[in-house]
């Protein structure tokens, strides 16, 4: 039973692969990125720009918001719980929203616990920045696995590290002797099973998609070049100067990321990107991404 | 004989796995000059929506109702949407090639998927693991269609000519089944035409 759930839960995620889920605040919003083409909407209160701007309690979006979201559209919609906060996840859950991120873009409820995944028949995606990281959340029940990055910076250099992270931890444990396996799960602090499937197939045992600074086409291409099978968009597109246009653009940089053709069109006449923000800029108890254990 | 799988969004991963598992030739089609060196199409799941914004947005619509009307076309879930007359909740454009009305959404949302095995008569020995993801249903079907499988009285896998089309995702099974049929039906066809 509890294998077959996870089928359905992961083929969700299947489904998702090689297209873009777009942070929505709004029907109007929600629509713009149907319209554009996006796989999936986030439904949330405030994008990750805003709340690193306003700061306070990051809480799940209220329900009557996510409900008018859910009406707006007729794609999968997701959305946060904070970190540990299983009552959230189970209001989330009982709404019928498709996906809940189980996400550091909100404030932890629970700083040593994720929330037990594997209870709810809604799957989940969790952030991670490594591989230790994502065979927890795997562990914990994830059905998705998505790059930390730094949400709401605009800056893709945090994603492009957890890539290249996870995939340099995957690559290197395919060419470990059986006998060092063990002693790679100790230090990446996760399990073992898991850590022989990882080692035996080369790749996470859910998907992994890319999240956080994403604002171009290029960087969404980017991603996708290094492992990434989708792509999250937060800030970067209702904080650009054109969303429509900006979101079709990335949509297509996803599908044809190996299209160097296509990138270039799809990053003409863009309008204004988002501003961005350097992440040495950033003091370091304001960072979104060391959120979550 | 080569299967070529749209790749421009969705669950085409699976397919070329079961594919590579089957041994055969496959190649992702992502662009129209791709329809050119493939036999046969497979339309996997996803967003439907997504996927014909892409296929409108890059001038691939016509190419590809021009080679699935006259090329053996598999789709599923979202490509059996693709590949219906008529799609309803909303209604939105297609390839026109399956005579059926497909209902989008149809079960309901996430927490409705759900899985089931079901007897499939032209295999008639192990029932085959039925999953149903965001799944749509098929709530007509015209005279030339023919049934192969039903699931809580509803048809689930149908073939008309060399098209055939599912509301459920073979291809998240180890079960190759359906494949197979797919891959006879492309090798009749090649014979055909021949």
């Amino acid at each position: 039973m509890a294998e077959s759930l996870l089928k359905l839960k992961t083929g969700l995620a299947e489904m998702l692969k090689g297209g873009v889920i777009m942070d929505v605040t709004d029907a109007t919003q929600a629509k713009i990125a149907e319209d554009a083409g996006a796989a999936a909407v986030m439904a949330l209160e405030r994008v990750p720009a805003d709340i690193r701007r306003e700061g306070g309690v990051a809480r799940m979006a209220s329900p009557k918001k996510i409900r008018e979201i859910m009406d707006a559209v007729s794609i999968p919609v997701m959305a946060k719980a904070r970190i540990g906060h299983f009552v959230e996840a189970q209001i989330l859950e009982e709404m019928g929203v498709d996906f809940v991120d189980e996400s550091e873009v909100l404030t932890p409820a629970d700083e040593e616990h994720h929330i037990n995944k594997h209870a709810f028949k809604a799957p989940f995606v969790c952030g991670a920045r490594n591989l230790g990281e994502a065979l927890r959340r795997i562990a914990e029940g994830a059905a998705m696995i998505r790059t930390k990055g730094e949400a709401g910076t605009g800056n893709i250099v945090e994603a492009v590290r957890h890539l290249r992270t996870i995939r340099r931890d995957i690559r290197q444990l395919t060419v470990l002797d059986q006998e060092e396996l063990m002693a790679e799960s100790k230090r990446l602090q996760s399990p073992y099973e898991l850590i022989l499937m990882v080692a035996r197939d080369g790749k996470l045992p859910v998907p992994n998609f890319a999240a956080g600074g994403v604002a171009t086409p290029a960087d969404a291409a980017l991603c996708m070049y290094l492992g990434a099978e989708s792509v999250f968009v937060g800030s970067g597109i209702f904080k650009s100067e054109d969303p429509a246009v900006r979101a079709r653009a990335i949509v297509k940089a996803v599908t044809h990321y190996k299209d160097p053709k296509a990138l270039l069109e799809a990053s003409y006449e863009l309008g204004e990107p988002m501003r961005g923000i350097e992440i040495e800029k950033i003091a370091q108890e304001d960072m979104l991404q060391t959120r979550g254990w | 004989m080569m299967i070529g799988v749209m790749a421009l969004q969705g669950g085409f991963a699976k397919h070329c796995e079961t594919l590579s598992k089957l041994g055969t030739n496959w190649c992702e089609v992502r662009a129209k000059e791709d329809l050119k060196k493939i036999d046969g199409l497979i339309i996997p799941g996803g967003e439907s929506t997504t996927m014909l914004k892409l296929l409108k947005d890059e001038g691939m619509f016509e190419p590809l109702k021009e080679f699935t009307s006259s090329h053996p076309t598999f789709g599923t879930c979202a490509g059996l949407i693709l590949m219906a007359k008529r799609v309803e909740n909303p209604s939105q454009d297609s390839l026109g090639l399956l005579d059926i009305t497909a209902g989008r959404n149809a079960y309901g949302r996430q927490v409705d998927s759900f899985n089931q095995l079901v007897n499939i008569p032209i295999f008639n020995t192990e029932p085959f693991e039925l999953i149903f993801i965001r799944a749509p249903q098929i709530l007509e079907t015209g005279s030339n269609v023919t049934v192969l499988a039903r699931c809580q009285d509803k048809p689930v896998l149908i073939q008309q000519g060399f098209w055939l089309g599912a509301t459920f995702h073979p291809e998240l099974t180890n079960d190759t089944r359906i494949h197979q049929l797919f891959l006879s039906i492309v090798n009749q066809r090649r014979s055909v035409a021949a």
